[in-house]
């Protein structure tokens, strides 16, 4: 049985962290940024894992650590969330455009 | 003598305190000032009766130390000095009585009183200076007191020129007096007068140098004495208030000149072409002047000429080793020149006119004015037993025993012209009809009479110090202990005093037939429309030729100056904050709050770092 090589994952990884890196620069949706900055995230992950199976020294390390990277995210999703309906409510939009009061 | 330093700190003190409080005292600011010169008077005098009989007094103390060269500062108290701190502080405070009458409705009354507090200072300050640098100083300070008082009525658009024409031509004889100096210290290595003297005497300086020296320094006391070709300013400075005239541009200022070259006389008489120089530009001056003021119109322009003839007088003098004669002749036309322009003071302001074509007939008026003019008159028309006629006496004499033979027939012309064009003067003004439209004439308040009659007094008087009849008490005092300074009398011959006398006399008659008895018309020497008249009465086109030489070649210079600087200077300038402002600009502009925006710029630098560290191989 023909294994998947190491760089389709990588590839994968990189196209999913383009499509992440794009959609945070060009979206106006705040929602939606925040959805592609677990986009990036999440490939990251893909590299933390497919490295612990295929590196060139293979170890648990990776996917332990990919999963304390989840958990960061989640987190860190929470509290995004939470800062994004506080300011939802404040300015009743959820434009990046409009996220500019800190430029004076 | 050891406090003499509170003469010239009364009237700073009357300039600060006048300053400062002056618009609250209003009016009243006149007795500040007449007060505290009162006392520099009082003092000047007890330093003047001490210095009888004492020997020079000199106090000084370090001031800078720079490397091994300690500059001091200082004063010295003698002969010459004792004398000036007189003759400006007494002048000085008549004039203060004098203007409280005479400028009592001016609105700017007490600015004018601590204007006068601040020249009197520095004119003090200058005859007691024991040191070349700190008389330079005073120098300039007494430049700026002259220039605010010439325009002290800065609204007039002459007044404004005038003031700025003193000060520009004064400060052209200043660079040469600064130049001097420099040179001065650069052989001698001290500004002290003593020591400069003494140099003098142990030869340490090649004459070459002496006679270059004494130019330089002499050209500071053409400036400042109004002399040929530097005189313009001075008749120019006749837009400030009368007293000013009379106390700064007739007794104490511009004779700060000739007190300068007099206090450097060992220097000059030193060298002979610095000598000759001296004494013909004098005589020169002294005739120009006068021709001039034989056709001015306007009273105090022909006085102001007067002045600029009599100091050229006074210049010829001590350039033919009268070092008596000219310090004589600057003490008592110091007190008939300012009565004469206190008195004509008097004058204008009861007729509220200068102009001489619209006076006459005003001796019936002017009960006390017409008196002491014609007393100022007689004492510079050298009418004798006058003082006038003995310190002219005293001039000729020493031209004539110097050799000078030229110089004293032009010294003699000039007395000629002095007399008629200062009768010419006393005649039109009093005598004859009333040409005036001014109906209301009347003599003026007791405090402007008081100071011309103390004056007046002087003027007749002051000449007794100093007569070959009754002793020459002022000569031997004046070189007394100082052998550079020549003797206290020469002895000429008894026909130049008997000369002197026709002469001033004859000029004298001359305009008592031309403009009483009309006996010899006026038109004599040419009418009006005759080119001589005109080329007198536009000042020999003097103005005109700067106008149209040093002026333009002042100006294009200027321009040229100014075109580097506006355009290469104030261009680099101005390059160097365009690029800072357009840098700043657009980092204003990058930094817009969005926040997409900067993810983007970062990850660009990122990209572009990566392919440099690509192509690079790895070396970054």
């Amino acid at each position: 049985m023909t294994s998947v090589p190491l760089s389709a994952y990588l590839v994968l990884a990189l196209i999913l962290f383009c499509i992440g890196l794009y959609g945070a620069l060009t979206k106006k949706n705040i929602v939606i940024v925040l959805l592609c900055v677990e986009l990036m995230l999440n490939a990251a992950n893909i590299n933390l894992v497919a490295f612990s199976k295929y590196g060139l020294t293979p170890s648990i390390t990776g996917q332990v650590f990919s999963l304390f990277t989840i958990a960061v995210a989640a987190a860190e999703v929470a509290v995004g969330l939470a800062i994004l309906i506080a300011f939802y409510r404040n300015r009743k939009t959820v434009n990046i455009e409009e996220v500019n009061l800190m430029k004076n | 003598m050891e406090n003499a330093w509170i003469i010239p700190v009364l009237p700073l003190f009357s300039f600060l305190f006048l300053l400062l409080f002056g618009k609250r005292l209003k009016e009243s600011s006149a007795y500040v000032g007449i007060i505290l010169t009162f006392g520099s008077l009082v003092y000047s005098l007890s330093v003047l009766w001490e210095r009888f009989s004492q020997p020079t007094y000199k106090a000084e103390a370090v001031w800078l130390t720079i490397g091994d060269v300690q500059l001091t500062a200082g004063y010295e108290i003698n002969q010459l000095n004792a004398l000036m701190l007189v003759i400006v502080s007494l002048v000085s405070f008549l004039v203060h009585v004098y203007s409280k009458g005479y400028m009592h409705d001016d609105n700017r009354f007490p600015v004018f009183y601590s204007y006068l507090g601040l020249f009197t200072f520095a004119m003090l300050g200058l005859v007691l200076s024991p040191n070349l640098l700190q008389l330079y100083i005073f120098w300039e300070l007494v430049g700026l007191g002259s220039f605010l008082l010439i325009g002290f009525y800065f609204y007039k658009q002459e007044a404004k020129a005038a003031a700025k024409k003193a000060f520009i031509m004064t400060r052209i004889g200043d660079v040469g007096l600064l130049i001097g100096m420099i040179l001065l210290f650069l052989e001698v290595g001290s500004f002290e007068l003593d020591i400069i003297f003494h140099a003098l005497e142990t030869g340490v300086i090649s004459d070459n140098m002496i006679t270059i020296i004494s130019l330089l320094i002499f050209v500071g006391a053409i400036g400042k004495s109004g002399q040929f070709p530097l005189h313009t300013w001075l008749p120019d400075a006749m837009e400030g208030p009368t007293p000013v005239s009379a106390l700064i541009h007739a007794a104490t200022m511009v004779a700060a000149g000739v007190y300068l070259v007099a206090t450097m006389f060992p220097l000059f008489s030193a060298s002979e072409t610095a000598m000759l120089t001296v004494a013909i530009v004098g005589g020169f001056t002294a005739i120009f002047a006068a021709t001039i003021g034989i056709v001015q119109n306007d009273i105090k322009r022909v006085l102001a000429y007067s002045t600029v003839s009599q100091l050229g007088y006074m210049m010829l003098a001590l350039g033919s080793a009268g070092y008596v004669a000219g310090v004589f002749h600057l003490m008592t036309h110091a007190f008939f020149k300012a009565l004469l322009f206190l008195a004509a003071g008097s004058v204008i302001h009861a007729v509220s006119t200068q102009n001489i074509k619209e006076m006459g007939g005003l001796w019936k008026k002017l009960t006390f004015t017409g008196p002491l003019f014609l007393i100022g008159t007689l004492a510079i028309s050298g009418v004798p037993l006058f003082s006038g006629f003995f310190s002219k006496d005293e001039i000729l004499i020493a031209t004539w025993t110097e050799g000078h033979y030229g110089l004293f027939i032009i010294a003699l012309i000039t007395a000629f012209f002095t007399a008629f064009y200062m009768f010419r003067l006393f005649f039109l003004v009093f005598m004859g009809e009333n040409r005036g439209s001014s109906s209301k004439v009347h003599e003026s308040p007791r405090s402007m009479i008081f100071p011309m009659v103390v004056l007046a007094v002087l003027a007749i008087f002051s000449g007794y110090i100093n007569t070959p009849w009754f002793g020459t008490f002022l000569g031997d005092w004046l070189v007394e202990g100082n052998p550079a300074l020549g003797h206290g009398h020469i002895d000429g011959p008894m026909w130049i005093m008997l000369v002197a006398s026709g002469i001033s006399l004859g000029g004298i008659l001359l305009a008592y037939l031309m403009y009483m008895k009309r006996n010899v018309s006026a038109k004599f020497f040419g009418g009006e429309q005759s080119p001589v008249y005109d080329v007198l009465l536009r000042k020999y086109y003097i103005d005109e030729i700067y106008g149209y030489t040093v002026i333009p070649l002042t100006k294009g210079i200027s321009m040229i100056f100014h075109f580097i600087d506006k355009f290469i200077i104030e261009g680099i300038a101005s390059l160097v904050g365009a690029i800072v402002s357009t840098v700043g600009n657009i980092g204003a502009k990058l930094q817009n709050g969005q926040i997409q925006q900067y993810i983007t710029v970062a990850l660009v630098g990122l990209a572009m770092l990566l392919v440099v560290y690509a192509l690079t191989g790895g070396v970054l």
